[in-house]
């Protein structure tokens, strides 16, 4: 078996341009995968410390948002002495084609990953031509 | 810089800035554990005890390695990302691999009593001071 590689640490990034938060605090874009199969579109994305109810998912105009939020009343009383990374909620939009069926997108949240279905329109999927 | 605000906007900025402060502090001294390895790692105190916060999203707790001997611990384990069978890729940031981190304290702390949780991605380490190390009232006479 190969051995797998080692981890390399990953700044994060932070969330840029328009549209501004109206908070001051940071706010971060999750890491993010694509990919597509036959049936449908998947993206699964990094919010480590977001808990499934305090996640948003919506589709507006073609625009596919998620945005998620920490708890960080968990930091309540907490002294930072060494640090090493920030923490903050995370928000992430892309467009999508009208080639996904925008209201049977589907969601999970599980282990700080969010796992988003986008089905692909009976339209959009991939027709074998048979060469006769 | 205990965080403790009514407005819960202003606690995630104070947080926020509380933690960019203290970013790669001489805390842990000029030890063999190096900062900058898999997985970054804050480190708060709370009264005389610290909790170690780790983010490890999309590691199976099952792939989770964590050792404590006198004041070290070490944290090791593998992250893994399987995509759906015949999947064409559009977009890859995610990284998967091995780690293998030890932190020395540069407090005595109590390994054995040492207590670890991990949930929604985030593992935190409960971190008690030796007991021979906690501070002592002295009552004058």
């Amino acid at each position: 078996m190969a051995r797998q590689p080692e981890l390399q640490v990953q700044q994060k990034r932070e969330v840029e341009g328009k549209p501004e938060g109206t908070i001051p605090a940071r706010m971060f874009l999750p890491v993010t995968d694509i990919f597509e199969t036959d049936q449908a579109l998947t993206l699964v994305m990094e919010m480590p410390g977001v808990d499934k109810n305090n996640v948003d998912v919506r589709v507006e105009n073609d625009v596919l948002t998620i945005e998620g939020r920490i708890d960080f009343s968990k930091y309540e009383g907490l002294q930072p002495v060494y640090t090493e990374y920030n923490v903050g909620n995370y928000a992430r939009s892309f467009q999508i084609s009208s080639k996904i069926e925008q209201d049977q997108i589907s969601a999970e949240l599980g282990d700080g990953i969010m796992r988003l279905i986008l089905p692909k329109a009976a339209k959009a999927k991939p027709r074998k031509i048979k060469v006769s | 810089m205990v965080s403790r605000f009514t407005d819960p906007f202003e606690a995630l900025f104070a947080l926020q800035r509380g933690l960019e402060s203290r970013l790669a502090s001489d805390w842990m001294g000029s030890g063999t554990a190096a900062m900058g390895s898999y997985p970054p790692i804050n480190i708060f105190q709370r009264g005389d005890d610290f909790v170690a916060v780790v983010e490890l999203p999309g590691v199976d707790k099952k792939e989770l390695q964590i050792e404590a001997k006198e004041n070290t611990i070490r944290i090791s384990g593998q992250k893994s990302i399987n995509y759906d069978e015949g999947a064409s890729v559009h977009r890859r940031e995610r990284v998967s691999g091995v780690f293998d981190r030890t932190l020395s304290i540069p407090v005595n702390i109590d390994p054995d009593a040492i207590r670890a949780e991990y949930r929604d991605g985030v593992l935190a380490l409960f971190i008690p001071r030796a007991e021979r190390e906690r501070p002592r009232t002295i009552r004058i006479t």
